[in-house]
């Protein structure tokens, strides 16, 4: 591979604050919240809301918002990063582990190895299944101990912190479990399917 | 065979080296790029590339810039406004001049995308330099000389900050069904006629397309006037599926 052009006169502006074990390649920090979401905000009413498991098409639970609210709460400090380079350190969630609620489900074992999120607006994302257990992931409904606002995904998002987070899907409704790996939204429009911000996985074939 | 082995593995977006061949000072705090890329793929309007720069000490930085200008055009042009306290911006709005390189690669996203192909009507709101990818909306639409009825709200600062500003004139004399609607938020030069504040309600309604005739709707800009302009032009009945928001800037705020 040829060397990359140097850009005359480039320096860092900052110093790449943060620890560097902390920040992945290609992220940058930084300490607001920006937002990308591809079309309108949807507002969706607590009363109407509600989240489901799905094995196929069967479904496995279902729980309103006061239901998913009254199950066993767990906080997570996490770093987030985004596609579009920024990284933010140590943010804080709660909301229900996937864990949580597959045994409310009164699931051993999840029933298929990968899963399709789909939330309000039409948006779909996929993780698979060994992604979202062991604490690694959650439906967070509060960021930094307020109800989570809506164009940051709420009433209700996923949070998979370790992959980028377009697979954090706002707006999530249900948790379907899949046989076979398939691209969402993001993914069929050339974002990478699986996207480890570590191993740099923004788009298809990276 | 596991399934994801039946899929041919997708080809990876290479980094291509870009050669500044021009820049166009648009207000006092943006400008326009214009570069030379060798094995450029091509792209649809209202894409966007990553950007790579290096330092002479290795460091390096990315960030996303939507391309400015249409598929037709011999060159690739990418629109720059200077964030202050930003790495970036200030170098590629600042530093730059002709000969100067960097990386880039893309196309990327294939949502936020309008071609004549998508027909219309073609219903844009910009804000700031959220002008910029739906410029190449509209420099395709003029390229392709199709008389796709289409319209522009464009919210700028003042009369000095507004970006394309003669470009934009000479595309609505064209008289070929694009109107445009400026509004300036903080200050008016003596006898403006457009629009003197935010974009607001009656705007959106007056200015836009009814929702009976299904406009294709791109909103571009910070985000407040994203949200607010998408969720107006809901209530106004427009379908959510039809409007496609791109967001450029902070928050302001976190949660
Ligand atoms: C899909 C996409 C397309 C984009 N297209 C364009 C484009 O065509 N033209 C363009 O100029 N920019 C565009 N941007 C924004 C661009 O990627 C950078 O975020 C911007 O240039 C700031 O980078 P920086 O390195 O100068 O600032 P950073 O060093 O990243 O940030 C410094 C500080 O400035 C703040 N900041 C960042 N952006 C803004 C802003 N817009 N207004 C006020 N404060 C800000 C940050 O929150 C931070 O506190 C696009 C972003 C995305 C995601």
């Amino acid at each position: 591979m040829s060397e990359p052009p140097i850009s005359r006169g480039f320096r860092a502006r900052k110093r790449p604050d943060g620890p560097a074990n902390r920040v992945p390649p290609g992220q940058h920090l930084v300490n607001d919240f920006p937002v990308l979401s591809a079309g309108p905000t949807p507002h969706t009413s607590l009363e109407g809301w509600s989240f489901t498991l799905e094995d196929g098409p069967s479904p496995l639970a279902e729980w309103t918002w006061a239901q998913f609210a009254a199950l066993p709460q767990t906080t997570l400090k996490v770093d987030i990063h985004c596609v579009t380079t920024w990284s933010k350190l140590d943010t804080n969630w709660q909301g229900v582990t996937i864990d949580t609620l597959l045994e409310a489900a009164g699931l051993g074992e999840p029933p298929e190895l990968f899963t399709m999120i789909h939330c309000d607006g039409g948006y779909t994302t996929n993780v698979p299944v060994e992604d979202l257990l062991d604490g690694k992931a959650m439906v967070a409904t509060h960021f930094e101990g307020r109800p989570l606002a809506p164009e940051h995904g709420g009433p209700a998002r996923l949070l998979v912190p370790h992959l980028y987070f377009w697979k954090s899907a706002k707006w999530a409704r249900s948790l379907q479990f899949i046989a076979q790996d398939e691209p969402g939204f993001w993914e069929s429009l050339g974002y990478h399917i699986y996207g480890d911000p570590w191993r740099e996985q923004r788009y298809a074939g990276d | 065979m596991p399934a994801t082995e039946a899929v041919a593995a997708p080809r990876r977006l290479e980094w291509l080296t870009a050669t500044v061949t021009d820049v166009i000072v648009e207000t006092p705090r943006v400008k326009s790029l214009v570069q030379d890329v060798p094995r450029w793929p091509g792209h649809r309007p209202g894409q966007h590339v990553d950007v790579r720069l290096t330092g002479e000490d290795g460091y390096q930085a990315q960030r996303s810039y939507s391309i400015a200008s249409a598929p037709e055009a011999a060159h690739l042009t990418l629109t720059v406004e200077r964030i202050e306290e930003g790495e970036v911006s200030p170098y590629l709005a600042g530093e730059v001049r002709p000969g100067d390189q960097f990386e880039l690669r893309g196309p990327i996203g294939g949502y936020f995308v309008w071609t004549v192909a998508a027909q219309g009507p073609l219903f844009l709101i910009a804000g700031g330099s959220g002008i910029v990818p739906l410029m190449a909306m509209l420099r395709h639409r003029a390229a392709a000389s199709v008389a796709v009825p289409a319209r522009l709200i464009y919210s700028s600062r003042t009369f000095g900050d507004i970006i394309y500003r003669d470009e934009l004139d000479r595309l609505m004399a064209r008289r070929d069904g694009l109107e445009i609607v400026h509004t300036l938020t903080r200050s008016q030069p003596a006898g403006w006629s457009g629009g003197m504040r935010r974009i607001d309600r009656e705007m959106v309604a007056s200015a836009g397309f009814p929702s009976s005739q299904r406009p294709r709707t791109f909103i571009c800009g910070p985000t407040q006037l994203v949200e607010y302009a998408a969720s107006t032009l809901q209530e106004l009945g427009h379908e959510a599926s039809l409007i496609k928001t791109e967001r450029f800037g902070p928050t302001g705020g976190v949660g």
